[in-house]
């Protein structure tokens, strides 16, 4: 870990400014985008190209009379839309946006992303019990089984890439794919691991916990204000993080041709990202939930093991052509010297 | 370093105290994830961020996940609660709590005996994923295997929990299974 020196501090205020003001415009391009698919014209009254919609909108949201249904679980109530927003940004800290741009850059930063992403499960699980109703409870039951499957595909897709890199450091893994992105060798893990992202963050094709046509707005049904505010900045904050995951691992981060910056490299393919969520949301019909269920269970599960397996079959074969290999070769288990039990002497 | 780890265990003994005296299962719950969150923390002073990443992803993030799931598939009421709280009187675990604590002033005595190494807590130990993964295929394998075998026993035996029974639309269709069983018991 490094001091907190001004320019340390500096850089994690403006992680959280940008994110913050990224989700915030999300929120925009999204209804204007959407707008422009469905042939109408989106918000455009307020400012240029309605642009202060985002402003207006998180006014209104911190106006509103902060209601607290009687029949709720009040502590659990207020606790559940902070988890969300906490999770994803505590996420950020591990990603780096360019060389020396990033707030910790840990060792286990995939599985630092790996743990939030499933601790921010509670988030719709504990909004929905707390409500103590029944469409939102049905919604956070929906919410539990689809975030839990498709976590496992998540890690399990990630693990190849992981194979390949040698590290579980996201900038050492970024520096991996100078001679090609893993988006090549690891297409599949690819796919499955944004096909969990849009699972994982509930997004449109996949948004079951809080399908409206079916369970009114699923796990935060009796959430106002601001709390609901923070569900919403919460989604969004939540693309924008598997958009940033999937650069970082797939599509090589910040490297590209010379003539931009890396960090505009890397903002410009996240931005690419972000547009195929939205469109996404526009083109795709929402499954049945035990379609969903199925269909990660029975059909991506094996295809990631798979995965798994010839990645790992490959690069043992290969041998010397990437670093985590060699690197396994060199060690010899039998010096290791690992003790098989250690008892304390009474 | 030191002082983080006091603070967690600290953290995670009084949350696991949370988790064992609340009424209402789910905020016993809560602590416990506090607890699990906490004992991540105690991993990362010891030096070992695998593990740690390991006790949030497989412990907090799923496991008790499921458990609130199966908790919330119950209904709690408010009547579940109170009947919760007249379970536990002093005279029900006033027993209990004397053996262990028996068990509890046994460990203590163990640990304040025994030689132990000079400061193990941050004497430089650094152990990281690949080191776990050395541990683990080399001479800890045959537990790796047992822990497979076992779970792959846990698979099938919810396989043939969880499987449906065939479906019967009408009554006359139904075949006759009771006086089969019937036969079978005499």
């Amino acid at each position: 870990m490094e001091t907190a020196t001004p320019n340390y501090l500096l850089i994690i205020g403006g992680v959280l400014f940008v994110m913050l003001n990224v989700a915030a415009l999300l929120i925009w391009v999204e209804r204007r985008g959407l707008a422009l698919l469905q042939d109408r014209y989106g918000p455009n009254r307020a400012g240029p190209f309605g642009l202060l919609i985002v402003a207006a909108d998180s006014i209104k949201l911190f106006f509103k009379q902060d209601w607290i249904p009687p029949f709720a679980d009040k502590p659990v109530f207020i606790l559940a839309p902070a988890i969300v927003v906490v999770t994803v940004l505590m996420s950020f800290v591990v990603i780096p946006f360019a060389p020396g741009i990033v707030v910790a850059d840990l060792n286990i930063g995939l599985l630092f992303f790996l743990a939030m992403s499933s601790m921010g499960a509670y988030s719709i699980i504990l909004g929905g019990w707390a409500s103590n109703n029944k469409y939102s409870l049905l919604g956070a039951m929906r919410g539990a089984a689809q975030m839990i499957s498709y976590e496992v595909f998540m890690g399990l897709s990630l693990m190849g890439v992981v194979l390949m890199a040698g590290s579980f450091n996201l900038s050492t893994i970024v520096e991996a794919q100078r001679g090609l992105w893993f988006v090549v060798p690891q297409i599949i893990g690819f796919v499955i691991f944004f096909i969990a992202g849009i699972a994982e963050t509930h997004r449109l094709p996949f948004d079951v916990p809080e399908a409206e046509s079916e369970l009114v707005a699923g796990f935060h049904s009796e959430y106002s204000g601001m709390k609901f505010g923070m569900f919403f900045i919460g989604e969004y904050m939540g693309i924008t993080l598997i958009s940033c995951m999937m650069v970082v691992l797939f599509f090589g981060g910040w490297l590209g041709p010379d003539f931009l910056p890396p960090i505009v490299w890397f903002i410009l393919k996240t931005a690419f990202f972000l547009g195929i969520f939205i469109l996404l949301r526009a083109s795709m019909p929402r499954p049945r939930y035990d379609q969903l269920m199925e269909y990660g269970w029975k059909y991506l599960l094996p295809l990631t093991l798979l995965n798994l397996v010839v990645t790992a079959g490959v690069l043992l074969w290969l041998n010397d052509g990437f670093e985590g290999v060699k690197e396994f070769g060199r060690l010899d288990i039998r010096k290791q010297n690992i003790p098989l039990a250690r008892v304390p002497r009474v | 370093m030191e002082t983080a780890f006091y603070l967690a265990a600290t953290v995670a003994v009084l949350a696991t105290i949370m988790v064992i005296t609340r009424y209402n299962m789910i905020h016993a719950l809560l602590y416990l994830v506090v607890s699990f969150l906490a004992v991540a923390v105690v991993f990362l002073t010891m030096g070992a961020p695998f593990m740690a990443a390991l006790e949030v992803i497989v412990y907090a993030g799923a496991i008790v996940v499921l458990i609130i799931f199966v908790i919330m598939m119950l209904s709690l009421t408010r009547e579940d609660v109170e009947q919760e709280k007249a379970w536990l009187q002093p005279k029900l675990w006033m027993g209990p709590a004397l053996l262990s604590f028996v068990l509890l002033a046994e460990l203590v005595y163990l640990l304040v005996v025994a030689e132990m190494p000079a400061a193990p807590a941050t004497a430089g130990s650094y152990v990281d994923a690949k080191a776990v993964g050395l541990a683990l295929y080399g001479p800890y394998v045959l537990g790796v295997q047992l822990s497979g075998i076992l779970l792959m026993a846990g698979i099938v035996g919810a396989y043939h929990l969880g499987r449906q029974k065939k479906k019967v639309i009408h009554r006359f269709l139904q075949e006759k299974e009771p006086q089969k069983e019937r036969s079978a018991v005499i």
